[in-house]
């Protein structure tokens, strides 16, 4: 029980923290001081309080899109373990379910991306499904690979399995594994190299630019939610790439939290020393995460 | 207790179905007919869905059987559960057309009403007694009525040139269906010694016969269902005829040529160990060719069209899945594969019914099928616009609609024996299916964004207007069993349990063993979850909006000042980038102009079509080829009737002679 209220809290609260964190590191590299790690909460106080502006063309689609989308992260996050505990809502079969409630918040983010009848928003929405073509397969890949390994179809098992005995006795594979998450994590999220999250007018934005015409409560629901996706997919991570368990209840979440805040470093780092890709190259490394993936794979099933 | 006796109210309800036109072929331009109609088949479907329902609850069937003075042994007619299976969305959708009908081809406006609807009725009909005919003249006979009133409800408006092109498309491919049948039907004959259906799991043929008789049984039902890459008569087909006989064409007869292969497939003792195999194979590659076709489609119902090809894609995989495991014994693999088959069977006949009968409100309130002119039709029709959402959610296979769960049983079947048993290739159908997916949310994305929302697109658009209650109202009634079915599976999964039972000859304690460990409780829970926390949030901030200022704007140009929706993304550059990466699926025909003219540059024109692999780039030129080649055999074809006559009675005389 005490698990599953700190499963909620961290969840609920936490996200925002790792995009504070990521901006840090930037401004870091940068040479800058930078915001203060809480800046996207007190953005998000302030998205709240602030008033919203609706263009003429839109209609409840457009004001539906970003609930729906934060509804779905929300049910997401309690499909996952944290920190080696077990998910509050956990059955046989979830990591399908999984899957298909982003396939659900995709949906909604890109109709209502639609709704404003705005060339570069359909732009973005364009881009978000095409590549989403090419990343889902990748995540289905590695969460098959470790269902093999742990024997289960579900994602409490499947997540909190992963121990350095497995690591060591079938590092290649979860070592390409990683690199394929990796590489998912950082295109479902909209990070650089596939995104700026940082710009909004340049042609080549995807998910910036489809959001674009939400203000106030809306947007403030949209940066949470983008947040909590983060979140979701680093948690699914580190479940794989850092499975440290103690058994101690308390410290497992000690280190949870810790080893998410070193991915946000992780990704602020890739995020100052790379470059946005060209556009065209996207696909080839979303279809190199995938091929990587389906290494794993068949690394484990000979 | 005869008075009760299912396979009788079946055989009442298809005859009413059968004779409901005649009415309206008496009295032209007058609405009664059609009125009539719908009565007597909306009273004769409720009439089927009750015998379907007293079936499916265990009460037994009786066999009829008419002793005809044909040659071919008695006519039987029977129901066992997977015909029941086919029969509960047929008499659904059936209802719902036959309602809708009324407003969307109404007799006092089209003269075509009266043929229209004695065709309509004819064609539901015959699909009855098509999975009730247990003798394969009667079910040639059935079949053949099938199609054929098919042909004449495509070719309703037979005026058009297009209609006329796919109208021929489709008869010379439901024919040469139909030629595969006939021999597949005379070698059960020649090695049975009856027309009779053999008994299930009776038959044991040699190797060479039954090769044959399922290589024939996938060409003749595999063409019927659409399954690639025989599938090329169907986006025109679909396309082209009114959209409540797409719905039924697309939600109901595809499924007829599914029943043909399992019931050939429920005949044989023993199968051959690829057949499995190659069905799943064919599966997996109509799945990913029939969506990537569908995401460059422009024209709204074609795309309807080509998504079907990717749903019997799907149904394929899961009775590819299921034959594998009957091939290894595997009843997980069985159970989840039948399963996911049958529900996706119902399911697709809710929620393409639906998009096609929405589609014909677009037609009707638009008078276009390109998506490219449409736009902004959320505000226009109120009604419709949810209602096609929730089709569209479903057909993605998204929860918490009734399309996740046939999906969740096939990743299930395909995961857990990829897993635990030594079937790991089996696993590889998840990514699959997670490719499919991913291309079927982009295709449906770009149908519902461009066409209703955004600003209106052309003058069409513009003046858009919602349907009346007739025709939405059946809509209603298929969206609210995709909702009602997702939200509770538990309900799908007590539809199909039985003929999964039936059809892979697993005990009920085998069933029951297997299908406790289908997480159907946890799923609903999920399901209510994300609903009352869409409303929670939904709640919360519509608050918010209340108490905070408000103001309207246009949606921002980045600066420009003087968008037109011409400005917009349409569908053709929504799926530009994914169609590009699919290249050589889609094949689209791209005219460029030429940039090289000097300042001021000249008019130039870019085009943009996509083309028919199969049917446009191998069958056109190769029957062009043989139709030159043959051009001497026209002469024996004058359109002369008594001399056709006489060709048959010299046949019959020759082929006597040849006997004796």
């Amino acid at each position: 029980m005490t698990d599953i209220i700190i499963h909620c809290a961290v969840a609920l609260l936490f996200p925002p923290l790792l995009l504070g964190v990521i901006g840090k590191t930037k401004a870091a590299f940068a040479g800058r001081v930078g915001a203060p790690y809480l800046q996207p909460y007190f953005d998000l106080i302030k998205l709240f309080r602030k008033g919203s502006v609706f263009s003429e063309t839109t209609t409840w689609v457009f004001r539906a899109g970003p609930l729906i989308t934060l509804s779905a992260a929300l049910i997401a996050v309690l499909l996952i373990p944290l920190g080696h505990h077990g998910a509050p809502l956990s059955f046989s079969g979830d990591l399908i379910l999984f899957a298909y409630l982003f396939g659900l918040s995709r949906f909604f983010t890109t109709i209502a991306a639609l709704d404003t009848g705005s060339s570069f928003e359909g732009m973005g929405a364009a881009r978000e499904v095409t590549f989403s073509c090419l990343a889902e397969p990748t995540l289905f890949f590695s969460l098959l690979t470790l269902a093999r390994i742990s024997k289960s179809l579900s994602l409490s098992t499947i997540l909190t399995h992963p121990t350095p005995a497995i690591w060591l006795a079938a590092g290649a594979s979860m070592l390409l594994l990683v690199g394929a998450l990796f590489i998912t994590l950082l295109a479902e999220n909209c990070r650089i190299p596939f995104d700026d999250p940082n710009t909004h007018l340049e042609l080549t934005m995807i998910h910036e630019v489809m959001v674009l015409d939400h203000s106030g409560p809306a947007f403030g629901i949209i940066l949470y939610g983008a947040a909590l996706k983060l979140f979701i997919l680093g948690a699914v991570f580190i479940n794989i790439a850092f499975p440290v368990a103690t058994g101690n209840a308390l410290i497992d979440w000690g280190i949870f939290i810790a080893a998410m805040l070193v991915l946000a470093v992780a990704i602020g780092v890739v995020e100052s020393v790379m470059a946005r890709l060209r556009l065209v190259r996207i696909p080839q490394l979303l279809v190199g995460a995938t091929i990587l993936s389906a290494f794993a794979m068949l690394l484990v099933l000979r | 207790m005869f008075l009760l006796d299912p396979t009788l109210f079946l055989l009442v309800a298809a005859s009413c179905i059968a004779l409901s036109g005649i009415p309206g072929l008496l009295a032209h331009h007058s609405a009664w007919g059609q009125r009539v109609a719908a009565i007597i088949v909306i009273a004769a479907s409720c009439l089927g869905e009750t015998a379907v329902i007293s079936l499916l609850s265990g009460i037994p069937a009786s066999s009829y059987q008419i002793d005809w003075p044909l040659p071919f042994g008695p006519a039987l007619f029977s129901v066992d559960h997977l015909s029941t299976i086919f029969l509960f969305p047929l008499f659904l959708v059936t209802g719902a057309v036959a309602l809708y009908s009324v407003a969307y081809w109404p007799a006092r406006e089209k003269a075509s009403a009266g043929r229209l609807t004695f065709f309509l009725g004819l064609f539901a009909a015959a699909m009855i007694i098509v999975v009730m005919a247990r003798n394969g003249v009667l079910f040639l006979m059935a079949w053949e009525v099938m199609a054929l009133s098919a042909y004449f409800l495509l070719t309703t408006e037979q005026q058009s040139s297009d209609v006329q092109r796919v109208g021929t498309v489709y008869l010379l491919a439901t024919h040469t269906g139909t030629m595969a049948l006939f021999v597949m039907f005379s070698l059960l004959r020649a090695t049975a010694g009856t027309f009779a259906f053999p008994a299930t799991h009776a038959l044991s043929l040699a190797v060479p016969v039954a090769t044959t008789v399922i290589i024939t049984a996938l060409i003749g039902f595999g063409g019927k269902a659409g399954l690639m890459p025989l599938h090329f008569w169907l986006p025109g087909a679909h396309a082209n005829a009114p959209s409540h006989v797409s719905a039924m064409m697309s939600g109901l007869m595809l499924k007829m040529g599914v029943y043909g292969i399992l019931r050939t497939v429920s005949f044989f003792d023993q199968l051959p160990a690829w057949l499995g195999w190659l069905i799943l194979l064919l599966g997996a590659w109509s799945a990913i060719n029939g969506i990537a076709l569908a995401a460059g489609q422009r024209d709204l119902k074609r795309l309807l069209a080509c998504s079907s090809i990717e749903n019997i894609g799907i149904v394929f995989i899961g009775i590819g899945l299921a034959l594998v495991g009957l091939q290894q014994h595997a009843s997980y693999l069985v159970v989840c594969g039948l399963a996911g088959a049958f529900i996706h069977i119902v399911n697709h006949g809710l929620f393409k019914s639906l998009l096609f009968l929405g589609s014909g409100v677009l037609i009707h309130g638009t008078g276009t099928r390109e998506i490219d002119r449409m736009g902004g039709l959320a505000r226009r029709m109120p009604v419709t616009s949810p209602l096609f959402l929730v089709g569209s959610l479903a057909i993605c296979g998204l929860p918490p609609l009734n399309g996740f769960v046939g999906e969740f049983f096939l990743y299930v079947g395909a995961i857990t024996d990829g897993i635990v048993a030594p079937l790991p290739l089996v696993a590889l159908v998840a990514p699959v299916l997670a490719l499919v997916g991913g291309l079927a949310v982009l295709t449906f994305v770009k149908l519902f964004g461009i066409v209703f929302l955004g600003a209106p697109r052309s003058a069409d658009s513009a003046h858009g207007h919602e349907a009346s209650a007739v025709m939405t109202g059946p809509m209603v009634l298929l969206a609210g069993g995709c909702l009602i079915a997702g939200m509770a599976p538990v309900l799908l999964v007590r539809l199909v349990t039985p003929v999964v039972g039936f059809y892979g000859g697993l005990s009920p304690q085998d069933m029951a063993q297997v299908m406790g460990h289908i997480p159907l409780v946890p799923l609903t829970c999920a399901n209510v979850l994300l609903l009352v926390v869409v409303l929670a949030v939904g709640a919360a901030y519509l608050r918010r909006l209340r108490t905070s200022p408000r103001s309207q704007g246009s949606t921002w140009g980045c600066g420009y000042l003087e968008p037109t929706p011409r400005m917009q993304y349409t569908g053709t550059s929504f799926s530009e980038m994914a169609v590009s990466l699919l290249g050589g699926i889609v094949a689209p025909d791209r005219r460029r102009p030429t940039l090289d003219t000097p300042i001021p540059p000249a008019d130039a024109r870019f085009s943009y079509e996509t083309t028919e692999t199969v049917l446009d780039r191998i069958l056109i030129p190769v029957f062009q080829v043989v139709g030159t080649a043959f051009s001497f055999l026209r002469k024996v074809q004058h359109g002369q009737l008594h001399i056709y006559v006489l060709y048959i009675f010299a046949t019959l005389c020759v082929l006597m002679i040849w006997k004796n």
